[in-house]
């Protein structure tokens, strides 16, 4: 029973707030020979898997650290070209970490914009006339619960395909938002949501969730 | 949840703090402005503003549907009133064509102290009041037009807001919407925004103190 993360989408389809809650780590830790059996591609943003899934490395995952050393784009934080360690024989056997890339804001301003028109896309779908869009999508390992405001506004839940009581959860978010968000005289409408009363509220109900269950709210 | 208690406390904020508030805002406004039209339409602005944001606590509370028709957004107005600020306006007066009603109402919170000076006699005090309800109505897609016809501050008999349809907004009806509501408000939202003001103020009394 996990919630993994709550995001809005405005009424003209931005993302206007995202809170990450509970994401799994996915990390990976492995000692390698020369020479490396993965297929490694050098961005100046980052080292990642191209080709060749061994013991939990995916193709996509992201180097973070050599021999305990974390990895900022394409250097250590020591300052050394990772490209060079990887390829040089004598630096080996070498320690290397994978893990998941974590989706960056803009990507998850782009996915929600995506959403948008596949939400108004799927309202059109059935035969049956002023059909709902999207109110749930379920995938294997997760399920994502959409509830739209008359006004237009989205509030978005992706959680455990498990968990339950997501409709009440995202009508109290829709509470928490009227209150803490539209009446706080200095936020304008449809602009990111920076209120902090609103993320410590959402953080206290996404607490209780977690010790009482979703009954309890 | 916390808000629920804050609910029940908001609930005992003496309703004078509001009426005094809003009559020192108005009167504020005649001194800035010097001009009764250009205050009116600053009232209306500040309603319309209140009602797009007051609409979304109104939906939120009361789980209510989009409205069909005419006579299911005067009730959902209706209840709004009832709900911020305790009045329960009458519906009368229908159009033949139902597009048009009256909110009647008997008594008015915010003109409880006010006696209006002749020279300002076209000031339409609460027009706060018109404003919110079309601010809110615009949200769920309806265009209204909204208007004081009859005011006890003016020596008429009872106080009437006269709401007239003009159309729903297609282009701004979101996709898989399936229903249209209404309505609107004041309180809350005037208390906080005075309270900010003089917090603000204070701030401002503190520096120059200091600085003294």
């Amino acid at each position: 029973m996990v919630i993994y993360g709550v995001y809005i989408v405005s009424k003209s389809g931005g993302l206007i707030f995202n809170h990450d809650h509970n994401i799994p780590k996915v990390e990976t830790e492995k000692v390698f020979s020369f020479p490396i059996d993965l297929t490694l591609e050098y961005d100046p943003k980052k080292v990642s898997v191209a080709f060749g899934q061994k013991d939990g490395i995916n193709v996509g995952h992201i180097l973070t650290s050599i021999n305990g050393v974390a990895v900022n784009g394409n250097t250590t934080e020591e300052g050394n070209d990772v490209k060079e360690l990887i390829e040089n024989e004598g630096n080996y056997p070498l320690t290397l970490k994978f893990s998941r890339p974590k989706m960056t804001t803009n990507e998850k301003i782009f996915l929600a914009s995506m959403f948008y028109p596949l939400f108004a896309i799927a309202s059109q779908l059935s035969p049956e006339p002023k059909s709902s869009g999207i109110e749930v999508l379920e995938a294997d390992t997760f399920k994502l619960h959409c509830f739209q405001t008359l006004t237009g506004v989205k509030f978005m839940t992706v959680a455990e395909t498990t968990q339950t009581g997501m409709d009440v959860f995202l009508r109290k978010i829709y509470e928490l938002y009227s209150d803490y968000v539209l009446k706080n005289p200095f936020y304008s409408l449809e602009m990111p949501i920076r209120c902090e009363l609103f993320d410590a509220n959402l953080q206290g109900l996404l607490e209780q969730i977690e010790k009482t269950g979703i009954t309890n709210i | 949840m916390a808000r629920q208690s804050s609910r029940l406390e908001s609930k005992k904020v003496n309703s004078e703090l509001l009426t005094l508030t809003y009559g020192a805002l108005v009167s504020q406004m005649l001194r800035d402005f010097e001009n009764l039209e250009e205050v009116n339409k600053q009232l209306e602005r500040i309603g319309y503003n209140m009602g797009v944001r007051l609409i979304e606590d109104f939906l939120s509370r009361t789980n209510s549907g989009r409205c069909l028709d005419m006579r299911e957004t005067a009730d959902k107005i209706q209840q709004a009133f009832k709900m911020y600020l305790n009045v329960q306006p009458t519906i009368s007066n229908w159009a033949a064509a139902t597009d048009e009603f009256s909110l009647i109402f008997d008594v008015n919170p915010l003109t409880e102290f006010v006696e209006l000076p002749a020279d300002v006699s076209n000031l339409r005090y609460s027009g706060i009041l018109c404003g919110c309800i079309r601010g809110a109505l615009e949200m769920v897609q309806l265009e209204v037009q909204c208007q004081f016809v009859q005011d006890q501050l003016k020596g008429d008999a009872s106080t009437e807001i006269r709401v007239k349809f003009i159309r729903r907004l297609q282009d701004a009806t979101p996709a898989g919407v399936l229903i249209i509501t209404s309505f609107v408000d004041v309180h809350l939202l005037i208390s906080r925004s005075v309270l900010l003001c003089l917090t603000l103020l204070a701030n401002t009394y503190a520096a120059i103190i200091a600085q003294i």
